[in-house]
């Protein structure tokens, strides 16, 4: 057994061991970087303030992106598919019971008369 | 170490365990609720024991017979039944170990969550005895060798899902998700009780092992496969017939959704130990591995895509188990396709299986550890609403880590369990059809940017004042979520050995037909 949990996975390998060590490094590095960067920054000052073109900052729990605002436009570009989808989705077991029971025929057709 | 009773005995006495437990829990709980909670807490911490036991034994040693009624297992076949092994037996293979070792996880991080998550709640008599009895129920299905046997177990765990799905009430919301799930169930249930029919019509047997040692392939047997397959597919959730899960599984208590996740994959089992064990080779597998395989690009795609608009955090999660179950679908199911190609199967088939079967208990964890977030966020915010919540970050940090742990685990983000198998089933789908490893690559990437919503939604921003006064979930759920995300965390990070002292292990007992009949009719 591979002690250092090596998976083979018939293309490739994957060692989640030495990713976490190319990861470490990678963290080593940009922390470097971080470290040479600007001085003078003192939170909890005017400074750290949010400038929203002079406008006064709004309540805090006024600026928070609710769920219904996210991926509104990847919404609006798949409406056609969503237009579609979302229907059948309708909530009426009637409507459960005839999928099953079609997709029961459908096997039926596939599995025993046509191949 | 272990009493040779205990091990000789644990196929019984796993499924024993419960039940008697399960139908004393009521009366158990007229002392007091906390002698009720050390009760059922300890019945399932006994019953999670023995059935690792008996999977490590079956790892070890092999495929396991238990014969009921009978004094040893090799009295299988009595000599007086014609060559039928007429007793009920449990036969409880590699296959059947690494689903024993998922429920005995979950079931037990479960029940020390919902010790705390419903101690508020009334009707807890009837809480963990129907608890207790889905633990039977899926112990059952994934031990027993009998298909008749099957179905009862499986009836077990309907009527207890059901139960529990309709427990909140909830204005009557939960009653009816609960009946739409019954309903669908008690049809399902009849299609696989007119294949037992015929299967035994045509047999005269109910012994799996023995079905198949006999199978023809005839047009009924053709029937009654396809009335299986739909009745399981439907019961895990696969598209289209997966419009009761996100009904059901937003409606159940969170705890009781982490352990429909685990019923969902009983089902899932329930289905490759058909098609593999009952038929196997006889079959056309081509066509019916197609099947399998469309159903679960369908549950793929359809799932994470029903899955981001959602509002709530639950059917959102719901809609993203239909999603995960189709990578196990595809990835058995492209196995299944190449099965009577043996260079094909070495080539990739069994990687494509043994990426299936990974993900079934990867997901088993990370969603099971998903949905008990969203239990503790629930029980301290008092709503699943996304457009609700925000900046809980602040208030329940130990909540975040593992609503994150589980979040990069179903996304596929390494290190975590679920890049594993799904890199598994990437690479070796890959080698059949291209185009489906694009597909399942495509809906990683739309499930992480899912589960960055809603973990923005839900965790991020600055502390709302209507939650100021929230707290971090209670310990007890805590710790039933911190045994889930360090499976996670481990399964993770040592793949390699999960694969090869687990997976391959299961695939191959899934795959070796013989040898599954020959464990009971070897020596008849």
């Amino acid at each position: 057994m591979d002690a250092t949990s090596t998976l083979l996975t018939g293309a490739g390998y994957w060692n989640p061991l030495a990713w976490l060590l190319g990861l470490l490094a990678a963290i080593i590095i940009a922390w470097l970087i971080y470290s040479m960067g600007e001085k003078g920054y003192k939170p909890g000052t005017a400074q750290a303030e949010p400038f929203i073109s002079g406008n006064k900052e709004p309540e805090k729990g006024m600026v928070h992106v609710r769920a219904g605002n996210l991926y509104w436009g990847y919404l609006e570009a798949l409406r056609g598919y969503y237009d579609r989808l979302v229907p059948l989705h309708s909530g009426n077991l009637h409507d459960y019971i005839l999928w099953y029971l079609g997709i029961t025929a459908l096997f039926l057709v596939l599995v025993v008369i046509i191949s | 170490m272990i009493p040779a009773f205990i091990v000789e005995n644990s196929p019984a006495l796993m499924v024993i365990v419960p039940l008697v437990a399960a139908f004393l829990s009521p009366f158990i709980g007229r002392i007091s609720s906390m002698v009720r909670s050390i009760w059922v807490g300890g019945a399932m911490a006994v019953t999670s024991t023995i059935a690792l036991i008996l999977a490590l034994d079956v790892y070890s040693a092999g495929t396991r017979l238990y014969v009921f009624g009978a004094s040893a297992a090799s009295a299988a076949v009595p000599p007086d039944s014609g060559g039928i092994p007429i007793r009920i037996i449990f036969e409880i293979d590699q296959m059947s170990a690494l689903m024993l070792v998922i429920t005995a996880i979950s079931g037990f991080a479960i029940i020390l969550y919902s010790l705390s998550s419903e101690r508020s709640h009334t009707g807890l008599e009837s809480f963990y005895t129907l608890y207790l009895l889905m633990i039977t129920g899926i112990l059952g299905m994934v031990s027993t060798g009998d298909i008749f046997n099957f179905f009862v177990f499986l009836e077990i765990l309907s009527l207890a899902s059901a139960g529990l799905i309709a427990y909140r009430v909830d204005g009557g919301v939960a009653v009816e998700a609960a009946l739409k799930y019954f309903v669908l169930s008690t049809i399902g249930a009849l299609a696989i009780l007119v294949a037992i029919g015929i299967y035994y019509g045509q047999y005269n047997a109910l012994n799996m092992a023995m079905i198949a040692a006999r199978m023809q392939f005839s047009v009924l047997d053709q029937v009654a496969l396809v009335l299986i397959i739909a009745a399981l597919a439907m019961k895990c959730g696969a598209v289209p017939m997966h419009f009761w899960t996100p009904d059901a599984y937003s409606m159940a208590p969170s705890s009781i959704t982490a352990l429909l996740v685990v019923a969902s994959q009983a089902s899932l089992y329930g289905l490759f130990r058909t098609v593999f064990t009952l038929y196997n080779v006889t079959l056309n597998a081509a066509t019916v591995g197609w099947l399998i395989i469309i159903l679960g690009v369908l549950s793929m795609v359809v799932g994470v895509t029903m899955a981001i608009p959602q509002k709530n955090v639950k059917r959102l999660m719901a809609y993203h188990a239909v999603s995960q179950t189709g990578y196990m679908l595809l990835g058995v199911g492209v196995g299944l396709a190449v099965l009577g190609n043996q260079s094909l199967l070495d080539a990739f088939g069994y990687m494509a299986m043994e990426g299936g079967i990974f993900h079934i208990i990867n997901h088993a964890m990370y969603k099971g550890l998903l949905f008990l977030t969203a239990g503790a966020i629930f029980l301290r915010v008092g709503t699943y609403n996304l457009n609700r919540m925000g900046g809980l970050g602040h208030s329940m940090k130990w909540t975040m880590v593992f609503f994150v742990i589980g979040a990069l685990a179903i996304a596929g983000i390494p290190p975590f369990n679920g890049f594993a198998s799904k890199l598994m089933i990437y690479e070796s789908v890959f080698v059949f059809n291209p185009l489906l490893a694009v597909i399942a690559m495509v809906v990683s990437i739309l499930t992480l940017a899912s589960f960055v919503k809603v973990f923005h939604s839900i965790f991020m921003g600055p502390a709302l004042p209507e939650y100021s006064g929230v707290r971090e979930a209670p310990m007890p759920m805590l710790v039933g979520m911190g045994i889930l995300a360090v499976v996670v965390i481990l399964f993770g990070l040592f793949p390699g050995i999960v694969v090869e002292s687990l997976i391959t292990p299961a695939a191959h007992a899934l795959v070796d037909q013989g040898a599954y009949i020959g464990a009971v009719l070897g020596g008849a």
